[in-house]
């Protein structure tokens, strides 16, 4: 297993994650490339639908990148993305889809550093982990 | 302190006592109109509308069986109100389910009397039929059932109702009563004042209470939540990969049936129909390409999993998925045990109370701080 690269696919608001993960580049630090970044305007619009349809189609786990509270830009579409994480977590831990493959995470515009440190810690637990349960049955069954 | 009327009956005539009470309402103004279970023309037994007391003889209330959700009937009579007053002679489920969507504004119950419905259980519509060609009746099903009998010779009560445990129903403003009243006995109970004047206005005296209902409902439910527990350790034991649920789900022919008959799938336009799910040819092509086959139609455990999503905090339990499978899938269990889950993470019981906030509807800056594990 030890040559396995999981497949995160990462949902980044636009004002603050993905802002980060452009100044961590910008900084020169080097993060994973196991991260497959979709940039959305607000975590708050991450549908649940994005991310059955990931973990269906076999990413090995998601991540979803918004504002802390206080400093959404659309004042609070983070703190409904949280109850939605909440709901989806409950109903996928059912089928070996644990908090450890599904992950928020608050990371403000400013914090570059934090986000390769994220990303680095989701990649390596992820490799420890192994594959999703999910590899490659996603579409053949779905 | 809410107020008993007995209504004594002898054999075959608890409907036409209840008739009595029906027809009483209507024709002293208490409500306009009756939306009751009813005894068809030729055989069988379905909500319907009565707006003449002339026309009430038929209520069966007790029947055991419902052919589709009360709680819809109760949107398409209330979501554009007509301005006329209805009495709902409804079942347990369907009133939480009502609750539901009164949060929902998909139902208004500004002019509605609910009137709730001790329930023993109910048989698939096609079973029902069978138990009415065997002579059963809902005198017969109500002391039968309260024995534990509800088995007839092919058939049963359904999953949802064996482990149901809301017997009888609350945020109603009236019920009838058959748990613990004794046979040959119903009790009809104003539970609010506007219950309490309909009754008043419908003639029937009030006075003696069931000594026997609080115990005989209490034993009912324990018997339920076993069953209930027993019921949800098996499944999730059955379905803990997604292997295994697809293995559940796969004569499944996304038919979306279930989600037709579900009384809490709230959208006006499901979105596994629209646009969003109308590929084209090349993209089917790409995905069966990337495993080398594709099942078709595609997609059937990603709409189960999103109707979770959408409806599990909302789940009554009513079965209502089950019997419209066509192919015979026991969804029930799988919606049950989701919204068991999701409901106790938001602290939150489907149909308990309008004046509780549908946790998807609200928000709080500082809950939930485990889900990020970050504190700033």
């Amino acid at each position: 297993m030890s040559d396995f690269e999981p497949k995160i696919v990462a949902f980044f608001c636009n004002w603050c994650t993905f802002t980060a993960a452009d100044l961590a580049g910008t900084s020169r630090l080097s993060y994973p490339p196991n991260l497959k970044i979709i940039r959305v305007m607000c975590s708050g619009m991450v549908d649940p639908k994005f991310v059955l349809k990931a973990f269906l189609n076999g990413a090995d786990g998601v991540l979803i990148g918004g504002c802390w509270p206080g400093d959404c830009h659309y004042i609070n579409g983070n703190f409904k993305a949280r109850r939605r994480v909440a709901l989806l977590t409950e109903l996928l831990k059912q089928y070996g889809i644990g908090e450890e493959r599904f992950w928020l995470r608050w990371i403000a515009a400013s914090e570059g550093n934090m986000l390769k440190e994220v990303a680095d810690e989701m990649t390596v637990k992820l490799k420890q982990l192994g594959p999703s349960p999910l590899q490659n049955m996603g579409q053949m069954v779905g | 302190m809410t107020k008993f009327a007995k209504l004594s009956f002898k054999k075959d005539e608890l409907n036409k006592e209840l008739s009595g009470f029906f027809k009483g309402m209507l024709e002293n103004g208490a409500v306009n109109a009756v939306l009751a279970p009813m005894a068809q023309p030729k055989k069988g037994v379905r909500l319907s509308l009565v707006t003449s007391a002339a026309h009430t003889a038929q209520v069966d209330p007790f029947a055991p069986v419902a052919a589709v959700s009360g709680a819809k009937i109760a949107s398409s009579l209330t979501a554009r109100p007509s301005g006329r007053k209805v009495a709902m002679v409804l079942r347990p489920c369907e009133i939480r389910a009502v609750v539901e969507l009164v949060k929902l504004k998909q139902v208004n119950l500004d002019d509605v009397l609910l009137i709730g419905m001790d329930c023993l259980g109910r048989y698939e519509n096609t079973d029902f039929a069978k138990f009415q060609e065997q002579g059963g009746t809902s005198e017969s099903f109500l002391e039968n059932a309260q024995a534990g009998k509800t088995a007839m010779a092919d058939f049963d009560i359904i999953g949802a109702c064996k482990i149901c445990e809301f017997p009888t129903a609350d945020n109603v403003d009236m019920r009838l009563c058959a748990i613990g009243a004794g046979n040959g006995t119903v009790f009809i109970e104003a539970v609010t004042k506007k219950g309490e004047e309909a009754l008043d206005k419908s003639g029937i005296k009030s006075g003696e209470s069931p000594a026997g209902r609080d115990e005989a409902v209490k034993k009912l439910v324990a018997v339920r939540t076993d069953a209930r527990d027993k019921k949800f350790t098996e499944y999730r034991a059955e379905t803990n990969t997604f292997e295994a649920l697809a293995d559940k789900l796969s004569a499944c022919i996304n038919c979306y049936n279930c989600r037709v008959a579900c009384p809490v799938c709230y959208c006006k336009e499901c979105v596994f129909v629209t646009d969003t799910f109308r590929h084209n040819g090349d993209q089917f092509m790409m995905w069966a390409d990337k495993g080398g086959m594709l099942k078709m139609p595609n997609d059937t455990i990603f709409y189960h999993l999103t109707r979770i999503t959408h409806m599990s905090l909302f789940c009554v339990g009513c079965g209502q998925c089950t019997s419209a499978c066509p192919n015979d899938i026991d969804l029930m269990p799988l919606f049950r045990t989701s919204a068991d889950k999701t409901q106790a993470r938001f602290n939150y019981q489907a149909g308990r109370s309008v004046d509780e906030e549908q946790p998807m509807a609200g928000f709080k800056s500082d809950e939930l701080v485990e889900v990020t594990g970050q504190v700033k």
